[in-house]
């Protein structure tokens, strides 16, 4: 296993690891068997597994949605790959009526061990319906786990955590986050239980960024430097279990809180981590918090509106800038060229 | 085999008479969908299909539970919201499961158990068992387009699914001829390119037919899938204990000819009267007992609330 790979390649590697140690584990979605498979996530794997164990399906999220239940039920482990979260709301009837409340509703004598990627979307004109983050809508639901890793490490501990739960999984990608590189797991057995990470260190604020987010939040980071405030920024990596305890920690710690979310912020995950982090803390100590995350409109795909819909480091840096210092500061940093978003270069 | 099939359907008939008996008690803390009239279709199919195959149902789920030997004392604590019920009180009437039978478990929402069906079809047939699918749904479910869905995935993947619809002509209170431009269900089955029977409520017609279709599956698992679309009729309300000719959205002479033609009797008259007696005396006194047992089991700890939401190996 290459030393550093692609969040991609973690993706593909966690994917081939576990169907060659599994021979219970199915590939399947709308063009996972395609040539581009799934840029790259499943490549190969036709060709390894055949394809009674990898296959490119109709369109029809729900009944393939469905049938993944049935599979799990039968005594598989099947992954099924959503190029797009948007996609994932056709299949909502078998998620939710059914995935989530098996289990539960059969009183424990049925469970339903599958696992669903989906990607989110972003920049080249995406727009209204390939940009959607969605995920608190899964976080809202008793018996869906959900998690959005953000690095290369993350996404192949996610996937093969998933792979081997015995309940339903979301896993939300990032196609931004698709060109990460860095370190995978080196023991793949003894993977830890899902936490959150503290992914810089930092004592003024506490910055949590989902998904792609995190990204942007470690940029913040570094441009809140300037104005000589110590950012800790946390990935919870996991939404559905959510790790309160660590944002917790540091709150106390920074007595501050802004969660940057990968989607709109109302009822979002930002939230539902500040709602539970003062509840927990109940004025112990003065704690000042923000949510950010898209604006509260539709997608547009231009490129000047959609720059404004997103947050990014420059700007959350700005909204923490004046969160740390309680009123309107009136800062918003330069652009840096080594923290400048990599810009997607279409076509799809 | 008549004996067979009227312990089945005489059972089931008698296991609904009496929820439909003791509902105004409120001891049932359920809605009841009952399958009083219908009971030919799930006698006939689970009599023609092996121990080893599993089904997959709608709410309306007493029937085939039953038929496929789905526990009985289980099924009335259940009921009753027992701790001792199938599904431990987590699941009520709309739920029932018996996975050591194949009954596994049934969905509220219509047309849902479509897919789930045909995805353990084809998840049996990739673990090479011998498996069948039986998947009862009535005819509402075939205006959902999850029927579309699932039944052309079926065919392509050649899943070893027996589809049941049981065509009682209403959802709720809606009749087919309302709902379906076309109301020919069998017609869009054999469209998605699948071997499409159909019957009767005669439960001699059912097993017959359905006995064809399990045979061809055990010589080539490519055999399937196979669709059945039976004609029946529900006697009592879409979900209740009563019966519902008074709302005038159907009529008791509609009725008439499958009160006239009722399978239990039918098929109990075909039998000698000791024989019929003694098996009647038989499934009285299992009813007696399992209804005894749902009334005097307990009612499920508090704690049980937070259980099976997530496994216990389960990383939560």
């Amino acid at each position: 296993m290459p030393e550093e790979a692609t969040y991609v390649e973690a993706i593909r590697s966690a994917t081939e690891l576990e169907m060659a140690q599994d021979p219970r584990v199915v590939l399947f979605g709308l063009d996972v068997d395609d040539p581009k498979c799934i840029q790259g996530t499943t490549a190969g794997l036709l060709d390894r597994f055949g394809s009674e164990r990898v296959f490119g399906t109709p369109l029809a999220e729900e009944a393939m949605t469905g049938a993944a239940v049935g599979m799990a039920l039968s005594g598989l482990r099947p992954i099924h790959v959503h190029i797009r979260i948007d996609f994932v709301l056709l299949a909502m009837n078998q998620l939710i009526n059914v995935a989530a409340k098996t289990r539960y509703m059969h009183g424990g004598k049925l469970h339903v061990p599958m696992v669903v990627r989906a990607m989110i979307g972003k920049s080249w004109g995406q727009g209204a319906q390939h940009s959607q983050g969605l995920y608190p809508l899964f976080m809202h639901i008793p018996g869906l786990k959900v998690c959005a890793p953000s690095t290369p490490y993350d996404a192949m501990a996610c996937l093969l955590t998933a792979i081997r739960d015995d309940d339903p999984v979301i896993i939300v990608e990032h196609r931004l986050l698709y060109y990460q590189t860095g370190p995978l797991p080196e023991d793949t057995d003894n993977l830890p239980a899902p936490s959150a990470r503290v992914t810089r260190p930092g004592n003024d604020v506490t910055l949590v960024g989902i998904s792609h987010q995190q990204e942007e939040c470690l940029r913040a980071a570094a441009y809140l430097e300037e104005k000589g405030i110590s950012a800790e920024v946390i990935d919870p990596i996991w939404l559905t279990p959510l790790d309160l305890d660590t944002i917790e920690t540091s709150v106390r710690k920074t007595g501050a809180l802004c969660v940057v979310d990968n989607t709109w912020t109302t009822c979002g995950a930002g939230s539902e981590i500040i709602a539970g982090v003062l509840e927990r803390i109940q004025g112990d100590v003065p704690v000042r918090v923000k949510r950010l995350g898209y604006a509260p409109v539709t997608c547009p795909p231009t490129p000047g509106l959609e720059e404004l819909f997103y947050p990014n480091g420059r700007t959350i840096a700005r909204d923490v800038c004046d969160l740390v210092h309680g009123g309107n500061v009136g800062w918003t940093p330069e652009e840096r060229a080594n923290l400048r978003e990599i810009t997607f270069k279409g076509p799809f | 085999m008549l004996e067979r099939f009227y312990r089945s359907l005489y059972r089931i008939r008698r296991v609904e008479e009496e929820v439909a008996r003791v509902y105004p008690s409120d001891v049932i803390k359920s809605p009841v969908h009952l399958s009083i009239g219908q009971e030919s279709t799930a006698v006939g199919v689970c009599e023609a299909i092996c121990e080893q195959d599993v089904l997959f149902t709608s709410y309306r789920c007493h029937a085939p539970y039953l038929a496929k030997g789905g526990d009985l004392p289980g099924m009335i604590a259940e009921l009753y919201g027992k701790a001792a019920g199938a599904a431990g009180g987590k699941g009520g009437s709309m739920h029932l499961v018996d996975v050591a039978k194949g009954v596994m478990g049934a969905s509220a929402v219509v047309g849902t158990p479509l897919p789930n069906a045909v995805g353990y079809a084809l998840g049996a047939k990739i673990q090479k068992k011998d498996v069948a699918v039986a998947c009862f749904f009535g005819d509402g479910a075939t205006d959902e387009g999850v029927f579309h869905e699932s039944l052309n995935f079926a065919a392509l993947k050649r899943a070893p699914v027996l589809f049941i619809c049981e065509n009682n002509g209403f959802a709720i209170h809606t009749h087919q001829k309302f709902r379906q431009a076309v109301p020919d269900i069998a017609g869009h089955a054999e469209a998605h390119g699948i071997t499409t029977r159909r019957l009767s409520d005669n439960v001699t017609e059912i097993y017959d037919a359905v006995r064809e279709a399990r045979e061809a599956l055990e010589k080539n698992p490519d055999a399937g899938p196979f669709f059945f679309e039976c004609s029946i009729y529900r006697w009592k309300e879409h979900v209740g204990p009563s019966e519902d000719y008074q709302l005038g959205y159907r009529h008791l002479e509609d009725a008439q000819p499958w009160l006239d033609n009722d399978q239990v009797r039918v098929v109990g008259e075909k039998l000698a009267v000791a024989t019929r007696e003694a098996i009647e005396q038989e499934v009285e006194a299992e009813i007696q007992a399992a209804f005894a047992f749902a009334a005097s089991a307990e009612f499920p700890a508090p704690a049980e609330l937070y259980t099976h939401v997530f496994g216990e190996q389960s990383h939560a």
